[in-house]
């Protein structure tokens, strides 16, 4: 049963990292710098070796760990991964080295900084792991603290009530959370997720609910929305949906460029791995009864996403909504997978394909976000902390090779054929569409708005006459070249040959279609 | 009738002698050695006076015949003698403390003057007839009230010699009042016929003054409130081992004797002071003096800026705490009651003690002074904390397993569970005693010593008394097994 | 061996005592010794102690006539505190390193005082546990009014006759039962296997119950614990709230709950929608964890702030106790152990580590000391500190909040929502005290005068604490292992007839 821990080895190297870092990086930030890589190095050589292991062929977990806990609350450690997971754990590796790499020029307190980072690493490889809800849950909640802190001390000069809005937001969503599987817990007498599921599919979970907390005369539909509704909030929050977003763009906005990376290109994807963890597996007949609410907000995140992304001025804003925007495709592909009850083989194609493409586009949008990140802390760095469109102009002339780079990261976001956003996109439209036909043409939208706003920024920063201040504007150096390919490497790569990660989601996107019952 | 048996009372009585031999021997020698110094006499008198009582304590114990002669007038049990040992045992303690005092030039009368206190202590305890009742208690109470006065260098002394005289007249002319009834009544002294006359006549008015007046005239001996008046200057102004001595041994006497006497007498007429089943009786009147007793002591004491009269309050509230055995006269309640008052008395004489102390060196029993002790007199900070904490009623201290006894002794007596009442209202107050200690204890141990004044001088034999006592206040309350089997606690 | 933790803490408090006043290092370490000693037999008792059911530890006459024993006893809930009494005790020397005034006074008061706790916890005679409960009253009143701060007199005669108050309700609680089951014993297991009467349980309970709670901080009785806690130095304040106030809570389910578990069953009326005591101390406590939450959000005192946090953290423990369901009071148990942990933590970082070093709780003149660069290890762990007693996963606060508001929900919805409102509010005030505190955004310039770096000791009694919480978040098996068999003992089968 239980294999090599592989996975809790993963999720502890960070930690360990986060303490040498801390204790040996104390004399010298350079060896900080250098450890705290080496640690991330280290988890991306376990999360390869774990994709190279990983059987395609079976769509339940693999490398299951499983030990009694706390028997007296039936909480048990549990750890496995799926495609998902999988695809989540080397995201998360990925985007940490991507963060690290951004961050190299933070000269205040760096071994703290570089320690917190690697301890948000390994909270996302714990939470992408974790199989029982207290065990996910602390994760979850963990994480919070090293990013809050990383915002809070690092920060821009609106630090402070970025950093708490965060905190508060997210805290408020994890609590209705909490009180929501506290509530299944009392019904259902498990965390598993598995099991939670198993059961929520047999449809034993509504009456046990109403039989343990019958509250205020609900009936169990309506106690079951009501549980629905608690999830839905913690998840809502941290992706975000639209209207739960204020929180983010001040957030992305004024933390450092480092930790926005992380933020946009690991943590928001933990939203979305909870929808499909959690949300489809056990709640598919309640987000199907409220369907259309759902729908409406996939289309406004999308649309409305990338309309502010337009209105805005400052670079990080800007992406900042492009991240709102890019993670809408991704509600909207779960969203349309619930919308027919059934299971003839057009729907399961239709289905597999807005799955396959949100499980894709959430591991797009992490790589292409981070880079694209990198390439705004480095235009902050090189003009003296500008962000502002209006600080740029012309630099194709000073910096033709970092014009061309960041060029191809913005047309990957855009959804350019070739580049991997495409694929994703293109998945889940197709998917999508014969599921829930006006709220994908409506998000199509979204999808011109978006090709307007990112052509708006290249004109904005490479064309245009050079200002007088950039006339030195350095080029990228030959190391940053050799340091940022291999991220522009993936998204070709990505886009040429999806199948590279689709052929590790498969069965579980197989695996997931066949949970949706009503 | 058969010859009074004189001989037999004579050797029954040979403690008493004892006693008396030796307080004319301290008379004696007094007078030899009068020219000598103060310290010297009053080492010679009590060094006398305590072998006479230590001869008086051996006698006690190894007397086992249980004799009642002259139709109750001199009754000894295992018991009262028991109750005489530790009357004894208090006062010798009370004449090693007053080695030191200058009070007084007439070492030898003051002497004389406690061991006939003791005598008439003696002659209580084994009392069982109303006559030898009164005149013990008069022989006591006539010694006391000279006591009080001895100090003739303060006016005081002699302004609460003469309240506590006056008062003490008109209470014990009540009491003799009231006796003078009960032998209408009974046309008997002896308090088994005298108890037998009252349960046939049943609760007359001629009986009710007779039981109000006999509370009267015992309450003002033991300081229940509302006859407590005395208390207050008693203990301010009397010479320092007095008001230990009325603090300790005479109230050990005069509880056993009030007991006995309300048991006796008026055991058919004792009533119920159960809440809601309050039946008319001797009971619910010492119930309600109790009650006033806790409350007016322990409440007078909050407002007090000097030692004595701060211990002089709390006398009352104990006073009121004791009362509650004798409202429960239950099969144990004399035995919890005797555990409370001894193990009380050797806390009051370790508390005058200490206060003697610092009142030579500082001239006053003010708080103020006893600013920051703990410092200038480490141990005898040490032994005050123990005396005051007993008597506030914290474990591992006599007082509290006193207090323990006691209420679970009022909840098993007579009334049962109903006199919940009285021990909620005991511990309710006994919370307000751990204020005002604390308050004395806060002195000496938080405020900071005056600048000028070093160490205290503590005078060794009296240190080493405090000590004994403050051990033995520990060792009664650690260990308490052997007390309450003195005491014939049964369960 | 679990009963030489009581005598060596008191023979300590005799050697220090008698110690010369100018060896203050031998005698710190003196304290040290023994209070690792008594941590060292806890811990040995805790692990080799495999089922959690109740063993003798030592049984003498005490005083025969009256049936009362010299009776010491251990069962997994016993461990568990004695256990942790032993960590608290360790970190509260530590954390007093630096005491200069009267020190030989200091440490005899502190290992009374721990002596008294740990007599408490392993009582199995009611007179013995109500001998060393009432002990305990005194060392606390000197160690606060000798060596506290603001208002110690005040804050330490307080904290005395509330303590008092409650205790003298408990002995008459005691004494009732005493008489009442025939004054034969006073055997916990006696007293509780008689069965009172119905109506004599319906007094007793509740007297015997709100006695204890007084120490418990039980609303509207708990105004004792903030002025307490502030005005006691950090050692007391640390013991106080991290074991003190867990006698009251032990009391409650050692004593109350066992003795009169009729006393919780329904009165067969309503009274205000109160149907059983159950309800209103229910009640009280939800509005305790409310109230003290509330309360520590607007405090300008960093004290006051965890004072109130150990107000609603204490109204957990009671609100577990009276779910009436296993895991409600295993979590109740556990919240014992996880709030002596993290209030002795908290108290010891602003009492000792920032009051100690800027002369100053205000967190309005705390913020621009820029501590967070000044004291980086204390802002980390009051950080952390933080984060464990506002529930965060992880920390030993989680588990035990988890299983009380588990077990909450199983006896009303109601109650869960005033408890995650509790948590909600908890957050808040950690949060708001931790910026203003630590990360306001400082002005001042770098300080000429920079507070002392944070000691050696210091970091021992942190990293004690802090290990210990984290090592009950991570694996609450630890605990719950001797705590679940404990409770299934016949001693708490009298809870079934009250509403288990």
């Amino acid at each position: 049963m239980n294999a090599f821990p592989w996975l809790s080895l993963l999720t502890a190297l960070p930690v360990v990292g986060a303490g040498v870092v801390l204790v040996a990086g104390a004399r010298s930030d350079r060896a900080a710098r250098f450890l705290s890589v080496g640690f991330a190095v280290g988890a991306l050589c376990i999360a390869l070796l774990l994709w190279h292991g990983f059987d395609v062929n079976v769509g339940g977990m693999q490398l299951v760990e499983q030990h009694a806990w706390v028997p007296a609350l039936h909480i048990q450690y549990h750890l496995g991964i799926d495609g998902l997971g999988l695809s989540m754990l080397l995201l998360s590796a990925i985007v940490t080295l991507i963060s690290l790499g951004a961050s190299w020029k933070i000269e205040d307190r760096v071994p703290l900084y570089f320690a917190l980072i690697l301890l948000v690493e390994a909270c996302l490889f714990g939470a992408f792991t974790a199989l029982n809800f207290i065990h996910w849950f602390t994760f979850w909640e963990l994480c919070l603290i090293p990013a809050f802190f990383l915002i809070k001390i690092w920060g821009g000069p609106r630090r402070t009530p970025a950093a708490t809005q965060f905190l508060v937001y997210t805290m408020a969503g994890s609590v209705a959370m909490l009180l929501s599987f506290l509530a299944m817990y009392l019904a259902a007498n498990t965390f598993e997720f598995e099991e939670l599921a198993t059961i929520a599919q047999s449809g034993r979970l509504l009456p046990s609910l109403a039989a343990s907390s019958s509250w205020m005369h609900l009936t169990p539909e309506h106690l079951g929305l009501v549980i629905f509704a608690g999830v839905f909030l913690g998840f809502a929050v941290k992706v975000p949906v639209i209207p739960f977003h204020t929180w983010l763009p001040d957030t992305y906005a004024e933390a450092p460029t480092g930790t926005t990376i992380l933020l946009t290109g690991a943590m928001s994807k933990m939203g979305l791995y909870g929808f499909l963890r959690i949300l489809v597996p056990i709640f598919a007949p309640q987000m199907q009864s409220v369907l259309t609410p759902l729908l409406w907000m996939a289309v406004a995140t999308v649309v409305l996403g990338s309309l502010s992304a337009m209105a805005q001025t400052d670079l990080k804003r800007i992406f900042a909504y492009s991240s709102i925007n890019h993670l809408g495709y991704c509600l909207l592909g779960i969203f349309a997978a619930v919308r027919y009850a059934g299971s003839d083989a057009q729907l399961l194609t239709q289905r597999a394909a807005a799955l396959s493409g949100t499980m894709l586009q959430m591991f797009n949008h992490g790589i292409t976000a981070a880079t694209i990140f990198w390439f705004v802390a480095i235009l902050e760095t090189r003009s003296g902390g500008a962000r502002e469109l209006s600080d740029f102009g012309g630099l194709r002339r000073n910096a033709p090779v970092l014009a061309g780079m960041m060029g191809i990261a913005l047309f990957s976001s855009l959804g350019l054929p070739g580049l991997n956003g495409f694929i994703s996109e293109f998945l889940i439209f197709k998917g999508a569409f014969p599921l829930a036909t006006w709220a994908t043409a409506l998000c199509t939208i979204g999808l011109l708005i978006t090709a307007v706003f990112i052509l708006n920024v290249i004109q904005r920063v490479f064309s245009g006459p050079l200002q007088e201040r950039h006339s030195n504007f350095l080029d990228l150096s030959g190391k940053e070249q050799m340091l940022l390919a291999p991220a522009i490497a993936l998204m070709f790569l990505l886009g040429l040959d999806p199948q590279i990660l689709l052929s590790h989601l498969n069965a579980t996107v197989l695996q997931l279609t066949n949970t949706i019952k009503f | 009738m058969t010859p009074l048996p004189y001989l037999q009372f004579l050797h029954a009585s040979l403690p008493q002698v004892a006693l008396d031999v030796a307080a004319l021997i301290v008379l004696f020698t007094d007078l030899a050695i009068r020219k000598k110094s103060l310290r010297l006499r009053f080492s010679v008198a009590t060094a006398i006076a305590s072998a006479g009582c230590i001869v008086a304590i051996v006698l006690l114990l190894t007397a086992h015949s249980q004799v009642n002669l002259f139709d109750g007038m001199f009754v000894t049990t295992i018991l009262s003698a028991h109750v005489q040992v530790a009357i004894l045992a208090l006062t010798i303690v009370t004449l090693v403390l007053s080695i030191d005092s200058s009070f007084t030039e007439h070492v030898g009368e003051f002497v004389v003057l406690v061991l006939l206190a003791v005598t008439g202590m003696m002659f209580l305890v084994s009392a069982r007839n109303i006559l030898i009742t009164f005149v013990s208690l008069e022989l006591l109470s006539l010694a006391l009230y000279s006591l009080t006065g001895f100090d003739k260098r303060r006016p005081q002394s002699a302004e609460a010699a003469l309240k506590y005289f006056l008062f003490g007249g008109i209470s014990a002319a009540f009491l003799l009042y009231g006796f003078t009834l009960l032998y209408g009544i009974a046309n008997s002294t002896n308090y088994a016929q005298i108890g037998a006359a009252v349960g046939a006549s049943g609760l007359t008015p001629l009986v009710v003054v007779a039981m109000v007046t006999s509370i009267i005239g015992f309450g003002f001996k033991v300081a229940a409130a509302p006859l407590q008046f005395w208390a207050p200057d008693v203990y301010q102004a009397a010479p320092n081992p007095v008001a230990g001595f009325i603090g300790s041994s005479s109230k050990v006497a005069s509880f056993f004797a009030f007991f006995v006497l309300m048991t006796s007498c008026y055991g058919a007429v004792g009533g119920s002071a159960a809440w809601e089943n309050v039946h008319a009786g001797w009971v619910p009147v010492v119930a309600v003096v109790a009650a006033l007793s806790m409350i007016v002591g322990n409440l007078g004491a909050l407002a007090q800026s000097g030692l004595r009269r701060l211990l002089a309050y709390s006398a009352i509230a104990h006073a009121g705490y004791m009362l509650v055995a004798v409202v429960a006269h239950g099969a144990d309640s004399l035995g919890t009651l005797l555990y409370y008052v001894t193990t009380y008395s050797v806390s009051v004489l370790g508390s005058f003690a200490v206060i003697h102390v610092v009142e030579e060196s500082e001239g006053s029993d003010q708080l103020i002074h006893f600013n920051g002790l703990s410092r200038r007199a480490p141990l005898l900070s040490m032994c005050l904390f123990v005396f005051l904490l007993s008597q506030a009623g914290i474990p591992p201290l006599a007082g509290f397993f006193g207090k323990f006894f006691l209420f679970a002794a009022a909840l098993r007596g007579a009334d049962g569970s109903g006199l919940v009442w009285l021990v909620v209202l005991a511990l309710a107050m006994s919370a307000v005693s751990l204020y005002y200690y604390l308050q004395v204890l806060k002195r000496v141990y938080v405020s900071e010593p005056p600048e000028i004044r070093g160490r205290l001088r503590t005078p060794r034999q009296m240190l080493t008394v405090i000590v004994l006592l403050a051990v033995v206040v520990v060792l009664a309350g650690a260990l308490p097994e052997t007390l309450v089997r003195w005491f014939g606690m049964i369960v | 061996m679990l009963a030489y933790t009581i005598y060596i803490s008191f023979f300590g408090a005799l050697v220090v005592l008698l110690m010369p006043k100018g060896s203050r290092m031998a005698i710190r370490t003196v304290a040290l010794l023994c209070a690792i000693a008594g941590f060292a037999l806890a811990l040995t008792a805790f692990v080799q102690h495999g089922t959690g059911e109740l063993t003798t530890v030592a049984l003498a006459p005490w005083i025969p006539s009256l049936g009362i024993h010299y009776h010491l006893a251990a069962d997994g809930i016993t461990l568990c505190l004695v256990l942790l009494t032993g960590v608290v005790a360790i970190a509260g020397v530590l954390f007093s390193w630096n005491i200069e005034q009267r020190v030989n006074e200091f440490f005899a008061f502190y290992l009374l005082l721990i002596g008294s706790v740990y007599g408490v916890f392993l009582s199995y005679d009611l007179f013995l546990l109500f001998v060393f409960y009432e002990i305990v009253i005194v060392p606390k009143y000197f160690l606060i009014a000798i060596w506290g701060s603001t208002r110690r007199e005040y804050g330490a005669m307080k904290l005395a006759i509330y303590s008092f108050v409650g205790s003298a309700m408990v002995l008459v609680g005691l004494i009732a039962a005493y008489v009442v089951a025939g004054s034969h014993s006073m055997d916990l297991a006696a007293l509780a296997s008689y069965r009172y009467p119905l109506h004599f349980q319906m007094w007793a309970f509740p007297l015997v119950f709100t006695g204890f709670a007084i120490l418990a901080g039980l609303w509207p009785f708990h105004t004792w614990a903030p002025t307490g806690h502030v005005a006691a130095p950090t050692a007391a304040s640390m013991l106080l709230a991290g074991v003190v106030m867990k006698l009251g809570a032990y009391g409650c389910l050692r004593v109350a709950m066992t003795l009169f578990p009729l006393g919780l069953s329904s009165w067969g009326f309503h009274v205000l929608g109160f149907g059983s005591w159950r309800d209103v101390f229910a009640v009280l406590a939800v509005i305790g964890i409310l109230y003290g939450a509330l309360v520590a959000l607007v405090q300008s005192d960093f004290k006051f702030v965890i004072g109130y946090s150990s107000v609603s953290h204490m109204g957990f423990i009671l609100l577990g106790l009276m779910t009436l369901n296993q895991i409600g009071i295993t979590g109740a148990v556990v919240q014992m152990i996880s709030h002596g942990l993290l209030a002795g933590l908290l108290f010891g970082v602003v009492g000792r580590m920032l009051y100690d070093r800027t002369h100053t709780r205000e967190l309005g003149k705390l913020g621009p000391m820029n501590l967070s660069r000044a004291l980086p290890f204390a802002t980390v762990t009051f950080v952390l500190a933080g984060m464990a007693s506002m529930g965060l996963p992880g920390f030993s606060g989680f588990v035990a909040e988890l299983m009380i508001l588990i077990g909450a929900w199983r006896v009303s919805p109601l109650l869960a929502i005033g408890v995650g409102l509790g948590i909600v509010t908890g957050v808040a005030y950690v949060w708001r005290a931790m910026q203003k505190a630590f990360f306001a955004e400082a002005t001042t310039i770098i300080d000429p005068h920079p507070p002392a770096p944070i000691t050696l000791p210091e970091k021992l009694g942190t990293g004690l604490l802090l290990a210990s919480s984290i090592a009950v978040g991570l694996y609450p098996q630890m605990v719950l292992r001797l705590i679940a068999p404990a409770l299934n003992t016949p001693l708490f089968s009298g809870l079934h007839g009250g509403g288990w």
